[in-house]
This record gives C-alpha cells, sequence and structure tokens, in this order.
C-alpha cells in the first residue's frame, strides 16, 4: 500500500500521544471502533468549562497506518477550536488532507467518530445540551 | 513528541531490504539461473518438435528434468506432469478427478486452511452438484483424522488435504490421511507446494496419489510447477482441463516451458542435496528469531503447532497492535500479516481464524517465511526492529494500555463497524 507522504508523516510521528484522566470532569473521552474490526481509537479532549474551547486533545490508536494518522490529524485540528466548531469536521476532510484511498476510508470515518464520541461524553457529564450531530455513543 | 521511527542500528553484512517472505515465493538460486541460461538463448527449441536437433536437445532437457523432480518426491519420470504452477496443478488434479470418477460419486472432502486455489476450486465443483465436505482443524492447525474417518462415505471419490500450510507452516499427517484413504479406495491428493524440498515427502511412503507442486517456492523460476499422478497402486485417471497438442501423455496439453522446467528440475536436485542440513540451518535461525522476540516482548504467541511445522516459518501474533501498521514500521523487512489491511478482500486471515483465534489476533499477526539466503546477522535484525517498532506502537494503543490496567476487553461493548 503506497500511503501519502502526509499518511507517514504522522505515522512516524503521530501528534498528541496520550492519556488524560477521565474521571475528570472537563475530559471528555470517545473510544470508536473494535478490536475485531482491527482498528480501535480513543480520542480524549480537556474543554474549557468557560470557553467551550478544546484546550488540549489526546489521542490512542490500535489500527493500521491511516487509522494512526486520521486519529493524531483529528487531535491536531480540534485542538483550540470550540467544541462546536469541532463538530463541523468531517470524515472527508481528512481524507482530503491524507490523500486517503478508497478502501481506507473507513479510517476517516472512524475518526470523525471519536470526535464526536468524545464531544458527546464531555457534553453529557457537563449536562450540556447535545447537538442532533453527535448522536455517537462512547464506549468504555 | 513520540516516534514510531526504528532506531535498531544495521550491521554489517545486512542489506537492506530484507527478504523474509519465502512462503510467498523465493529467490532464484543462482545454480538454478545457471542451468536454465543456455534454454533461455541457445537452446531454444520446442519439446514437442520430434524431426530436428532444436527439439531433440529441448525433449532431452525436459526429460532430464522430470527425472530430478520425480527423484526428490521418490516418483517415476512418467508421473510427473508439468504446468504453469500449483495452482493449475491443484486445479487439474480436483477437477480431472471430479470430471473422471462422477459416475462412482460425488463426494470430495478437503479441510478449511486449504490455499484459495484448492477451497476456490472445492466452490466451483459444488456449483455443478458435487457434495463438499469442508473438514475443521484443531486449535495447532491440524485435522482430526477421526472427522476424516466419518467423512468418508461410499460417495467420496476423493481427499484433498495439504501438506504444509502457506501460512502457519504446519504439516498435515498427510501419511495417515493417505493410508486411510487407500484403505477405503478414495483419492488421495495433496497440495504439497509449501512441503516438497522442505521435509521428507515420499509419495509411496505418504500413500499420495496426486500432488501439486511448484518451483518458485523451492528456489526455482515462477510460472512452472507439476501434478504427480499415481500409475499404479492405483492407477489415477484426470481428464484434462486444458486441450491442445496431447502434451504431456493427453493431460496438459500446451508447448512445454522448457527453461522453466530445467531450472524446476535444478532446484529439486539441489533441495535433495541440502534439505537435510538447510532444515537444521532454518529451525537453528528460526528457533533464534522466536527467542529474541519472546525475551522482548510480552503478549506475543505463536499461531499453531511448533511441532509439525516446516522449518522456515514462524507465524505469531503481537496482540494490541495491528499488522499493517507494524509492517510499515518494519518496511525494509519483507514479511507478511493475517491483518484484513494488507488483503485484497480486507478480510483477516481465514486460517488463523480456523483455529479459533480472534480476528483481534489475526490482525495483529506476521508470518516470517525464513530461506536459504536468510543470515544469523538478519534475523537479529529483524528481531531487535520488531522488539523496538511494537513496544513503540503499544505506546499508542489503547487496547495495551486497557490490558495493562488490567481491563478485559472482551467485556466492552465494542461498536462494530
Amino acid at each position: 500500500m503506497a500511503y501519502s507522504d502526509r499518511v507517514i508523516d504522522h505515522y512516524n510521528n503521530p501528534r498528541n500521544v496520550g492519556t488524560l484522566d477521565k474521571s475528570q470532569q472537563e475530559v471528555g473521552t470517545g473510544l470508536v471502533g473494535a478490536p475485531e474490526c482491527g482498528d480501535v481509537m480513543r480520542l480524549q479532549i480537556r474543554v474549557n468549562p468557560e470557553t467551550q474551547v478544546i484546550e488540549e486533545a489526546k489521542f490512542k490508536t490500535f489500527g493500521c497506518g491511516s487509522a494512526i494518522a486520521s486519529s493524531s490529524l483529528a487531535t491536531e485540528w480540534i485542538k483550540g477550536r470550540t467544541v462546536d466548531d469541532a463538530l463541523a469536521i468531517k470524515n472527508t476532510d481528512i481524507v482530503k488532507e491524507l490523500s486517503l484511498p478508497p478502501v481506507k476510508i473507513h479510517c476517516s470515518v472512524l475518526a470523525e467518530d471519536a470526535i464526536r464520541a468524545a464531544i458527546g461524553d464531555w457534553k453529557k457529564k457537563n449536562g450540556v445540551a447535545e447537538t442532533p450531530r453527535d448522536a455517537v455513543q462512547t464506549a468504555g | 513528541m513520540s516516534t514510531v521511527v526504528s532506531q535498531v542500528e544495521v550491521p554489517a553484512g545486512v542489506h537492506l531490504p530484507i527478504y523474509m517472505d519465502n512462503q510467498a515465493t523465493s529467490p532464484l538460486d543462482p545454480r538454478v539461473l545457471e542451468a536454465m541460461m543456455p534454454y533461455l538463448t541457445t537452446t531454444f527449441g520446442n519439446a514437442a518438435s520430434r524431426n530436428h536437433s532444436f527439439g531433440w536437445e529441448a525433449e532431452k532437457a525436459v526429460d532430464a528434468a522430470r527425472e530430478q523432480i520425480a527423484k526428490l518426491i521418490g516418483a517415476t519420470a512418467k508421473e510427473i506432469i508439468f504446468t504453469s504452477g500449483a495452482t493449475e496443478s491443484d486445479n487439474l488434479a480436483i477437477k480431472g478427478v471430479a470430471e473422471m470418477y462422477r459416475e462412482r460419486g460425488n463426494h470430495i472432502i478437503t479441510q478449511v486452511t486449504e490455499h484459495k486455489a484448492v477451497l476456490d476450486t472445492c466452490k466451483r465443483l459444488e456449483k455443478y452438484g458435487y457434495r463438499v465436505t469442508y473438514l475443521p482443524v484443531k486449535a495447532d492447525g491440524l485435522i482430526d483424522l477421526e472427522d476424516l474417518k466419518r467423512a468418508i462415505d461410499d460417495k467420496t471419490i476423493l481427499v484433498t488435504i495439504m501438506a504444509a500450510n502457506n501460512e502457519i507452516g504446519v504439516l498435515q499427517p498427510i501419511r495417515e490421511i493417505g493410508k486411510l484413504c487407500h484403505e477405503k479406495g478414495v483419492i488421495f491428493h495433496t497440495d504439497a507446494v509449501q512441503a516438497v524440498g522442505k521435509v521428507p515427502f515420499n509419495v509411496i511412503a505418504d500413500n499420495v496419489d496426486l500432488a501439486s507442486i511448484s518451483a518458485h517456492k523451492i528456489y526455482g523460476p515462477k510460472g512452472v510447477g507439476a501434478l504427480y499422478v499415481r500409475r499404479r497402486n492405483p492407477r489415477v485417471q484426470i481428464a484434462a482441463q486444458i486441450d491442445g497438442g496431447g502434451h504431456e501423455r493427453g493431460m496438459r496439453s500446451g508447448t512445454l516451458n522448457v527453461p522453466g522446467i530445467v531450472g524446476m528440475g535444478k532446484a529439486c536436485e539441489i533441495s535433495l542435496e541440502e534439505m537435510d542440513s538447510e532444515a537444521a540451518y532454518l529451525r537453528g535461525l528460526r528457533d533464534r528469531l522466536r527467542e529474541k522476540l519472546e525475551a522482548g516482548l510480552d503478549c506475543i504467541h505463536v499461531n499453531g503447532s511448533m511441532e509439525h511445522r516446516l522449518p522456515g516459518n514462524l507465524n505469531m501474533s503481537f496482540l494490541y497492535v495491528e499488522g499493517e501498521s507494524l509492517l510499515m514500521g518494519i518496511n525494509d523487512v519483507a514479511v507478511s500479516s493475517g491483518s484484513a489491511c494488507t488483503s485484497a478482500t480486507l478480510e483477516p486471515s481465514y486460517v488463523l481464524k480456523a483455529l479459533g483465534l480472534g480476528d483481534d489476533v489475526a490482525h495483529s499477526s506476521i508470518r516470517f517465511g525464513l530461506g536459504r539466503f536468510n543470515t544469523q546477522a538478519e534475523v537479529d535484525y529483524v528481531a531487535a526492529k520488531l522488539v523496538d517498532i511494537v513496544k513503540k506502537l503499544r505506546e499508542l494503543s489503547p487496547l495495551y494500555e486497557m490490558v495493562k490496567e488490567g481491563i478485559d476487553l472482551t467485556k466492552i461493548e465494542w461498536q462494530a463497524h
């Protein structure tokens, strides 16, 4: 599989790898995918309660190179955005940025799901009304 | 910032990339190339030309190769039918028997971890009214002879079970299978592609009636293979699947690939001479690789029996790391993975699934195929590099973190997608 340089760069130097304490009030956690399917993404955000800006984003991913790259890119993009802004990110934006081949589009879908799941978790924890768009369930 | 780039040094004498995928194909042995060269250049005749020296030379070379191949597997030269490779040999054996013995019965027995050349051929025959039994395998990859015994009925005409598996290198008990088939009057075909030249294989001692073999798995050229067809006790007949000039005693028409056949003959001759020492050498490298990986990493395991296995094969799962991402990290080493992301079908390895392993284990698997030209220095480099990359990818793996925290991954409600 010939990957784009962008995918290889994110794979070689993944951004924002790590774990946030999910018990904290301002942290939202999204865990999407399944081990049997060959990819699991966990994306976490720390949101400023005043401004609703995502101040920190961390991920860990079990998956192929493009799954790792998609989640790494997702953390880069959501950092500094408000949660509602972050929800505007579409999987197609990720496909475009990383030049993902058709068989890897599901990796970008999973990354979008991970963003929604993390934000959904944070909203639930903090009693913020869900927008219809973030109807992805959180696991774990 | 984290990085997945490996800093493992390349030892002196090791040239990158390293080829360690010898169950996929093997490099041409220089001695084989040397034997082939005249037949690619000056001695170009058609082996079927009966009335000039060009044809006679070619025929002589083909006959010599037939002897070399027959000798390796304990057959006679007349029992060797040349084909374009093992896929064709499997097709010819299975369809040829099915067609020839249709009056006697319509039942074929095979098993679930066969190569697709066998499985897809059987599937096609099912469309034409044949009944196929796919035997399961045990956790070690071997079939249960009792299952086979029970599956044979009065309509069974053929049992086709591989000698060695291409993914996990597991050796099926073909001698016992063949004995059982002969007792029941059933023809026994074996896809012996991975076994011939690597481990002792003898069509008489192993009770084999039809055997598919290939040149390029034993350091010969691609595009040439053979089918062994037993001529006595019992005499096996097959219906030709390619019609034409009546070559190969009518069983397989088409002008013979003389240079390829000469190469295959030479490859078989070398394999016969060097099998014992080479097997010991490869087993040593294989065990060294395994020991180094097990010393450096936790949560890894071998897929398939270690006891009944090809000397050069190692198939391991590196849990909580996905196979394709692992291959990306060791991109100067050529190996294979059972991960869905590396397969054309986007399905994880059906062979590993048949062992009862979860899809997650298949996704994490790597097949190492050690061969004649691999060195100890290469093994040491590959082991060090893998340990390094697996550790780095596990730092990225939410699953590894969860397992280390004591979370049971099977208790989580995952969202399959």
